[in-house]
């Protein structure tokens, strides 16, 4: 009886757990098959245990190269999202003007669209204007799906920031430019710090919207969709791992960094 | 990465008034770049996607608009059933990020205590790991003859599964079961994170209050914690159903022939049929589909359901 009482009080525990279970499942698969050493050219069976993979992560033609492609554009397309989602997020909290209305849908219905459509009408537009579908086209492409979601990630933070600190500033004769360097934008950071992470995820992960606009361009979610074809080599496994880690790695050391800034202003 | 969570990812938020004017050319400017940005490379192509869809001719003769309406109907009845599909399979993964997320996105506000963040960084960093390495691990977890399928086989929810049609015979992978379970997978963070925003900013005494009224627990959660968390719900949903629906990696690398989305049939006629006229048309119609569907969800939603 007190089992069944004390499963019915953690009912949501035990629920909550399985559920990050079933979504770390796969992770914990990719980590475990990065050490496999397979058969034949899929590694979807477990056969036997290896170091190779993580010995020699660009022994496989091209994936290091598409990786490469990714994480270039991933950086261009978080500095351009960031900037112009910024300059956007500041002009909407900030300022009352005509059009705030339209402004406001433009900036929702790209997150409110299948990628699909995006990817699908975009490519009509490349198609018409005849332009060469390759990095540039990627780029733009990459910049475009994630500027909504820098703005709202800075939007947030703005909206929250008390108006009286540039008003406290101004009092204390900072002008406009020093008011913005040393009040306003350390205090907008995190958020606008958030909106990079966001869009340097998405960009480095988009598989749909580039597979419609890369051309004859190989990014390394495009690759891995090849090798799931062709045939997998176990070193995807060693860098989908190694991304995991880092991502964590790079969350950890962000929390620490806030937690010794809110400690130092308590 | 925490004010992303604190941000109501895709909720119609009202807009606080800006609290001054300040020089009146200053916003137009800043707004200037990503506006026209998002213009050209968002708003532009929707037009060049109605124009494509109304053209006739070949890829070798070159398209020219002719206002061929036609290919909208021939789209539609020979793609019907993908469209329907995607729109149960996006419905049957919503509800299971639902069933699914709402409990975990309750343990990180309530239960959590000091694992919160630690709890908080697992659901948000498979975000940064390709998501086709993730779900082509699928396949090695619904592997025929593997300890899932043999699992669900000794249960006997195979044989539900396989009677309700979800299934055939003694495999999960290539089957309506196997996309379903990937698109869950896929957009489950999209429903936990706003799900947790909502739930995190109740009130705990509002959960005291009620049980001093001698509400049972789920009484509580029915009654006070469920409706408070609606604008959660509201924008999980709509954050797991839209791209489920135009989904198409999971339909091809978990499914088969029988378990194509419209997804699917787009990129098929884009990239490899170049049939460009008819994919623009199901591109358009899925996205009219959606605005409509979404547009009345909130609507309703946001109106006498709340209540």
């Amino acid at each position: 009886m007190a089992f069944v009482r004390w499963f019915k009080r953690n009912l949501v525990v035990i629920g909550g757990l399985l559920t990050l279970g079933y979504l770390l499942l796969p992770n914990v698969i990719v980590t475990v098959f990065s050490f496999n050493k397979p058969k034949g050219r899929f590694n979807y069976e477990w056969q036997q245990f290896s170091l190779d993979a993580w010995r020699d992560p660009c022994g496989v033609a091209d994936m290091c190269g598409s990786l490469s492609i990714s994480l270039q554009i991933a950086v261009w397309a978080t500095i351009g999202a960031t900037i112009l989602g910024t300059m956007i997020a500041f002009a909407l909290v900030r300022y009352r003007f005509r059009a705030r209305g339209a402004v406001n849908s433009l900036i929702f219905l790209p997150m409110a669209m299948p990628e699909v459509v995006m990817a699908a009408s975009l490519l009509t537009l490349f198609l018409n204007l005849g332009a060469q579908l390759g990095f540039w086209t990627i780029l733009i492409a990459h910049i475009m799906f994630c500027l909504s979601f820098v703005v709202t990630a800075v939007k947030a933070r703005v909206m929250s920031m008390d108006p009286r600190l540039e008003q406290a500033a101004q009092d204390l004769y900072a002008g406009p430019v020093q008011t913005f360097l040393r009040v306003t934008l350390p205090i907008a950071a995190p958020g606008i710090a958030a909106g990079a992470l966001l869009a340097f995820a998405l960009s480095f992960d988009d598989f749909i919207i580039t597979n419609f606009n890369a051309g004859s361009t190989v990014t390394f979610p495009m690759f891995v969709w090849g090798s799931a074809q062709r045939g997998t080599p176990v070193q995807i496994n060693v860098i989908g791992t190694a991304m995991f880690i880092v991502a964590v790695l790079f969350v950890l050391a962000g929390m620490v960094v806030s937690n010794r800034r809110n400690k130092q202003k308590a | 990465m925490a004010s992303v969570t604190e941000a109501p990812l895709l909720a119609p938020q009202p807009d606080k008034k800006p609290p001054r004017k300040r020089g009146r050319l200053v916003p137009y400017w800043l707004l200037l770049p990503g506006i026209l940005w998002l213009l050209i490379f968002f708003a532009l192509p929707m037009v060049y996607q109605v124009s494509t869809s109304v053209q006739t001719g070949s890829l070798e003769e070159g398209f020219k608009v002719t206002w061929h309406f036609q290919t909208y109907w021939n789209a539609l009845a020979d793609y019907w059933p993908q469209f329907l599909r995607s729109v149960l399979y996006a419905g049957a993964a919503t509800i299971l990020c639902l069933v699914l997320g709402y409990p975990l996105a309750y343990l990180i506000a309530f239960r959590a205590g000091r694992w919160r963040n630690v709890v908080l960084i697992l659901v948000i960093a498979p975000f940064f790991t390709s998501f086709l390495i993730r779900t082509l691990a699928w396949k090695t977890i619904l592997a025929d003859g593997g300890p899932v399928v043999g699992a669900l086989n000794t249960l006997h929810v195979l044989d539900v599964t396989n009677w309700l049609g979800f299934t055939s015979g003694d495999r999960v992978l290539a089957t309506p079961l196997a996309v379903v379970c990937g698109l869950t997978y896929n957009f489950l963070p999209f429903m936990i994170l706003p799900l947790y925003t909502s739930l995190e900013r109740i009130d705990g005494r509002l959960h005291e209050a009620a049980g001093d009224l001698y509400a049972k627990p789920f009484t509580t959660f029915r009654k006070v914690t469920f409706p408070l968390s609606m604008p959660g719900v509201v924008s999980g949903t709509l954050l797991t159903f839209i791209p489920a629906s135009g989904d198409y990696v999971n339909a091809d690398l978990l499914g088969s022939t029988d378990t194509r989305m419209v997804g699917n049939v787009i990129q098929t006629q884009f990239l490899r049929i170049l049939d460009y006229p008819t994919a623009a048309a199901l591109s358009f119609i899925l996205m009219a589909a959606i605005l409509i569907m979404v547009t009345l969800y909130i609507r309703k939603s946001g109106t006498e359901d709340l209540v």
